[in-house]
């Protein structure tokens, strides 16, 4: 009989969840940043100045506009990347990927802990001195990020602490696209007079930029058009960041690591989890923008709140548990 | 670079007889080193510096905000122990480990050693580091000191002599195994034509010797490691030996105690423990029997040991041999227990509870290195020639409040090997921690750690004060070894 692999500590799993989850958090604050510059130099002035937006997508207004005024390219930026009072700019959330990493550093590959390592090394030494070219800096992290994942995927056994990993990063993944989709949706969508001009395709096609996803729109409808841009990164099922198929991912890792079967539940945040992926498994585009975007996208962003919230009580906070530390937390 | 210009200022060198006469078991590899093209070397040393960064080879330094985190000096050229050197090495760390096993078991027990008067008993009793805890315990194979880092230096006559036993919670190991590691990943050909011993086996004997101390001899029994936490000085050894060995690296409160043994909280629930390496200190180890305001511990963990539920490395109160004053009575230790002379000896130790010696003491302030029986790091001691008055004053003053708190050493001209300084190599001394793990058998890992006083001159090599590392070569038996063969040349 082979043996059975050793669970996960509670504690472990916590921060390998987070580890994964502010990985995948930088990778898409550097994207929408660099994504946005390129559109910013595309578009003519009057058009300019759309930098506060990228704020709302990762829910920090409230913090931004206490620490700057305008929002200006500059004072995102600054804020987005740099900014260590914003615990989603892009240095805390590698700062809090490498601090979660080193306390599981036993359980992760030593190539892992290298590549969390080397972005963590890029990122303190680029926040030292003013951004020279803000793309450039954009892309290594990406790249960076891309990089962990991949090493992630190809030198650790796809063990319950690999699938805590892959929840995590699903799980923010979704959100991402979702808050993307959420806030582009209703910039671009009451400027009819310019629909057919050049410039409303330039934006449609930074929204899929912002997420990867230009080119494999392309390929799958062609034309550009808003609906088909909905249906494409909510309900797809084979692009990587459409929420349908993040939330598929985030189940499977989640019956992997309790060993229920497909289509059962163990606990709640499988529930929860089930619930909604097959939702998004039998939801129709156009069903979906008659009876109101904004409040599917809401409505969504609580739901995965609410998995988030079970998967913390399901796994990392033991019932017999005396004195809890402080979590690593979002 | 060249060695050339390298001066031996008349210390023992472990690479030169004498300025510009290497000894024979250096000499390919000094060749080694000339061979290399202009500034080869230093790039190779900015390389090894880039990956050990990248690596997260890193310790915490206590009570520096900025940049907590620190790599360890590392210097690319080896010290090489010869064959011969190294058996002798081995055998000696055997035989004392074997003793300080059988001394502590004794205190623990029956006290014969005390009963016969060979050691005055109220030094055994006073120690902070006697634990009546632990009176009447019975570990597993009667091991207290599983996983020993004894401290070993030279001195000008060439000699090897023993400094320090650290019995509690020795650490380095990992660096032993990562410079390795570093080295040949920077500069492989240093390697050629030589049989350095391989190291790497280290992790495999810990978990062999942890999984064979398993209350009861449970098979496949669960062995954790059990850290303070990131924040720790040694917190990447902890990682490393954890994810080496593939076993869980746990904290404090991921652990519960109770009569039925002790536990871990995993997200699967609560999963049996049956043996803890632990890397905290006795006094924190559980608040309910040592320092009641410990946060870091398991309240019970030592209830659970004592009934035999859970096995620990090392076991709690094995430090009272690792008092400064009680390490002064290991020779006769050896010669009580075994009946037979110390293979390695001790460094010539004045115990200032006795009136002579503290007079002695006293009067040489100047001369000695003092130390406090219980302190580590290279903290609470005097190096006499390197410090001022008004220290020294400080330490008289200490000394006579608490004589039983201090001893005193002649101040050793520790060994010394090339190092590389700025664009040349200039002698830096050095010390040498051997490994030694004690479970079925006592093995020795072959090396050990070599720390390295960067600063000119300084004696200290702590890492916490300044100290660097270097990769620690023990060769096997070959011609060229036999030249220079026996237990290390001019000695006895």
């Amino acid at each position: 009989m082979r043996a059975a692999s050793q669970p996960l500590l509670s504690r472990v799993a916590d921060s390998i969840y987070w580890m994964g989850r502010y990985i995948e958090r930088a990778e898409n604050v550097a994207r929408f940043l660099g994504v946005n510059q390129n559109l910013m130099l595309d578009l003519p002035r009057e058009y300019g100045g759309q930098w506060e937006p990228i704020v709302d997508t990762s829910g920090d207004r409230a913090i931004f506009h206490e620490h700057y005024g305008a929002g200006t390219e500059e004072n995102v930026v600054q804020f987005l990347a740099f900014d260590l009072r914003n615990r989603n700019s892009i240095c805390s959330c590698v700062l809090a990927a490498r601090e979660n990493a080193r306390s599981v550093r036993e359980t992760i590959s030593s190539e892992m802990w290298e590549q969390i390592n080397s972005l963590y090394l890029l990122v303190m030494e680029e926040s030292r001195k003013p951004v020279e070219v803000l793309p450039e800096f954009c892309h290594q992290v990406r790249m960076a990020c891309h990089l962990f994942q991949g090493v992630t995927d190809v030198t650790m056994s796809h063990n319950e602490a690999w699938h805590f990993i892959r929840l995590g990063t699903t799980l923010e993944r979704a959100d991402k696209t979702t808050r993307m989709l959420d806030v582009k949706y209703f910039i671009l969508l009451p400027a009819v007079a310019d629909v057919g001009t050049p410039y409303d395709d330039i934006q449609w096609a930074a929204v899929l930029k912002s997420v990867s996803g230009f080119e494999m729109y392309r390929k799958r409808y062609g034309r550009i058009s808003p609906e088909r841009i909905v249906e494409f990164l909510l309900l797809d099922g084979e692009f990587p960041r459409a929420v349908r198929h993040c939330i598929g991912l985030a189940d499977q890792s989640l019956h992997a690591i309790t060993g229920t079967p497909a289509g059962a539940f163990s606990c709640v945040s499988e529930q929860r989890i089930g619930l909604l992926r097959s939702e998004l498994d039998y939801a129709q585009s156009e069903a979906v923008i008659k009876s109101g975007l904004h409040e599917f996208f809401d409505a969504l962003e609580a739901k995965m709140n609410r998995i988030d919230e079970c998967i913390l009580g399901d796994f990392f906070v033991q019932s017999f548990a005396t004195a809890q530390g402080s979590r690593t937390a979002p | 670079m060249q060695f050339s210009s390298y001066d031996t200022q008349g210390f023992y060198d472990e690479m030169f007889e004498g300025s510009g006469r290497p000894r024979a078991h250096a000499r390919l590899l000094l060749e080694t080193v000339e061979s290399l093209s202009q500034g080869q070397l230093l790039r190779y040393k900015h390389a090894a510096e880039r990956l050990l960064l990248q690596m997260g080879i890193t310790f915490n330094v206590y009570g520096d905000a900025a940049g907590t985190e620190r790599i360890f000096p590392f210097d690319l050229i080896p010290r090489i122990v010869p064959a011969g050197e190294w058996d002798r090495i081995e055998r000696g760390l055997q035989q004392r480990v074997r003793v300080l096993n059988a001394f502590i078991d004794d205190i623990y027990h029956d006290q014969k050693i005390l009963k016969d008067g060979t050691i005055p008993s109220d030094v055994v009793l006073s120690a902070v580091s006697y634990r009546k805890q632990c009176q009447g315990l019975n570990p597993p194979r009667r091991v207290w000191c599983h996983i020993t880092g004894t401290d070993l230096v030279r001195d000008r006559d060439g000699q090897y002599y023993v400094l320090e036993d650290n019995l509690r919670v020795p650490s380095g190991v990992s660096y032993v195994l990562e410079n390795r590691e570093v080295l040949k990943r920077i500069f492989p050909a240093v390697f050629e034509g030589l049989s350095v011993r391989p190291v790497a086996e280290y992790p495999s004997r810990l978990l062999e010797m942890l999984e064979s101390i398993a209350p009861g001899g449970r098979a496949n029994p669960c062995v954790v490691m059990l850290t303070p936490g990131i924040h720790n000085s040694a917190y990447f050894e902890h990682s490393f030996l954890a994810q080496q060995m593939g076993v869980r690296l746990v904290e404090g409160r991921d652990l519960v105690a109770n009569d039925r043994g002790v536990f871990m909280r995993t997200t699967k629930g609560p999963e049996r423990v049956d043996v803890i390496y632990r890397r905290i200190d006795d006094d924190f180890l559980d608040p309910e029997a040592f320092r009641p305001d410990s946060l870091l511990g398991v309240p019970g963990l030592m209830a659970a040991y004592q009934a035999g539920r859970v096995a620990l490395a090392n076991a709690p109160g094995n430090g009272v041999a690792d008092d400064k004053v009680i390490y002064a009575y290991v020779p006769e230790m050896i010669r009580y227990y075994e009946g037979d002379d110390a293979i390695l000896p001790n460094v010539p130790t004045y115990l200032c509870w006795r009136d002579s010696d503290r007079s002695y003491v006293l009067e040489h302030l100047a001369e000695l290195v003092v130390k406090s029986a219980n302190e580590s790091g290279g903290y609470g001691m005097l190096v006499g020639p390197h410090s001022t008055r008004k220290q020294q004053e400080e330490f008289a003053a200490k000394i006579q409040a608490n004589p039983r708190n201090f001893i005193a050493q002649p101040t050793l001209g520790l060994s010394r090997v090339p190092t590389i300084v700025d664009e040349n190599f200039e002698g830096r001394h050095v010390d040498l921690r051997p490994y030694i793990l004690c479970g079925k058998e006592i093995y020795v890992l072959p090396g050990g750690l070599t720390r390295v006083a960067m600063t000119k001159g300084s004696l200290v090599v702590n890492s916490s004060q300044g100290g660097g590392s270097k990769d620690t070569w023990v060769l096997e038996r070959g011609p060229a070894q036999e030249q220079t063969g026996g237990a290390g040349g001019q000695q006895q």
